[in-house]
């Protein structure tokens, strides 16, 4: 996403969009057969090419991020295909096959092909619910749909303000623009308001939607920590706990070292 | 009915809607519920009187938004949360919202495509249009035409990503009709009532997409 915003104002409109294709296409009456893709523990290392699942976006896109951290939570193998955002390779075939909106990051699963990287989280916790961290409240619906509620929340609540002042304070210095200190502290004021909600949640829950780590704790918290924001999360206990936690664990620090390549 | 007993009647189905009939939240969540035939209570939330910004409102939603949800004990906010919920939790009942496979996880991951599209892409957009043309003259507000111009020239270009996806498939996650669509219908009748009716309108299978879901026996009642 914040690709997407970068490139709206850097480069020229994006063509027309065509679909010579629709990458969304399946058909309703063929089995999805995920058997002879699945990577297992026990397979040796020749049989890692076997591994199905491809990612095309950047390290540096939080919503890239975002499936990164789904994937390695899960112990899954994967390929990562760099998109050159520079050259506008999002906004064209072939990118748009994978999604037509023009937005990284996009997935294959074998011949599966997903965008939206919430849904494509989801996919992941669904259909490697066996596999490695367990990313939904377990239980049955009822359970379930307390995760729901803050995947919701993080995604119409916290996202939308948290990108927002990435942009101003990270992403703008980055190409030449200037922060707008007023839209800076408009949004934070904001971003305090969520951030106090988070508090009182944490103060009852061990993570957002349940006592264990869910989607809807992955860290995705757009570059603030690297901030002068990152007070506004330090200064609230509960909340700077939940961030030490979940910036702390070992599919975390995957997502980093990637970015550092 | 009287008044108590009509209230120990729904009490005892235990769904109840805190929120606003013209809100477009809310009514994703009713046209859900009226999708699957399941009896409820619609608690009114006073908007113009900042009722949701205040207590006991915010224990049922802190971010001060409607609608909340009641099903017995648990208690849910954010519609398409609660919307996702009742699909799955009453998947025997009614219209299935869900893939006719619910089991296929990759046919609703396509399926969740569409929800997070809605939600990111065309929601923010529509909410903005029905804003400056509907919502603001209610409060004696003027619509800014600069606005309009932008969040339509937003619009079209999903629209057109729509017009695409639905040259394919009869619905936007396949051939039958599921949550993806429904969450687009409280929007799309307010802006069918305003000079952006016409996006909808100049793309033929928009058009015809918009016509079948809008004449839905539910989408008929929220409108009451």
């Amino acid at each position: 996403m914040m690709g997407t915003i970068l490139q709206s104002r850097l480069l020229p409109p994006p063509p027309p969009i065509k679909l010579s294709h629709s990458s969304l296409l399946f058909s309703p009456s063929q089995q999805h057969s995920r058997s002879n893709l699945k990577f297992t523990s026990k397979s040796s290392p020749s049989t890692i090419t076997m591994a199905s699942i491809k990612v095309h976006g950047v390290p540096m896109s939080t919503a890239t991020m975002r499936v990164l951290a789904a994937l390695y939570e899960k112990e899954l193998e994967f390929e990562l295909i760099p998109v050159d955002m520079r050259a506008g390779a999002h906004k064209q075939e072939p990118f748009l096959s994978l999604n037509p909106f023009g937005q990284i990051p996009a997935l294959q699963d074998g011949d599966l092909t997903l965008f939206e990287s919430r849904a494509i989280t989801e996919y992941i916790a669904d259909e490697y619910s066996e596999k490695g961290e367990k990313l939904m409240c377990p239980g049955c619906n009822k359970v379930k749909a307390l995760t729901k509620v803050w995947l919701n929340v993080e995604g119409q609540q916290f996202d939308p303000i948290a990108s927002k002042i990435a942009f101003e304070r990270v992403f703008k210095g980055m190409f030449g623009m200037t922060t707008d200190p007023a839209a800076v502290q408009d949004l934070e004021g904001k971003l305090v308001r969520v951030l106090d909600i988070y508090e009182a949640r944490l103060s009852k829950s061990e993570f957002l939607a349940c006592d264990c780590f869910t989607l809807a704790d992955l860290p995705v918290i757009h570059y603030l920590m690297g901030t002068d924001s990152k007070a506004l999360f330090e200064s609230r206990p509960k909340v700077c706990e939940w961030v030490k936690k979940i910036t702390a664990r070992p599919a975390w620090a995957k997502v980093v070292d990637l970015q550092k390549q | 009915m009287t008044a108590s007993a009509f209230e120990k009647w729904t009490s005892l189905t235990g769904i109840k809607v805190f929120g606003h009939a013209a809100s477009i939240s809310t009514r994703r969540v009713l046209l859900t519920l009226h999708e699957k035939n399941l009896d409820f209570e619609l608690v009114h939330v006073d908007l113009k009187d900042g009722e949701h910004k205040k207590e006991p409102f915010l224990s049922r939603n802190p971010f001060g938004k409607v609608p909340a949800f009641e099903d017995g004990d648990l208690k849910l906010f954010e519609s398409r949360a609660i919307t996702q919920y009742i699909a799955h939790r009453y998947e025997g009942q009614g219209t299935n919202l869900l893939q006719p496979d619910s089991k296929n996880l990759a046919h609703y991951a396509i399926m969740a495509i569409g929800m997070q599209v809605e939600a990111h892409q065309f929601d923010p957009v529509a909410s903005k249009l029905a804003w400056e043309h509907v919502f603001k003259l209610i409060y004696g507000l003027t619509t800014d035409q600069a606005i309009v111009a932008e969040e339509e020239a937003k619009l079209a270009k999903v629209l057109d990503v729509y017009e695409a996806r639905l040259k394919e498939f009869k619905y936007l996650a396949g051939d039958t009709f599921t949550l993806t669509d429904l969450h687009h219908i409280p929007a799309i009748q307010y802006l069918l009532g305003t000079p952006s009716k016409k996006l909808f309108t100049e793309r033929p299978r928009v058009n015809e997409w918009v016509a079948e879901i809008i004449k839905r026996p539910a989408s008929q009642k929220i409108l009451e």
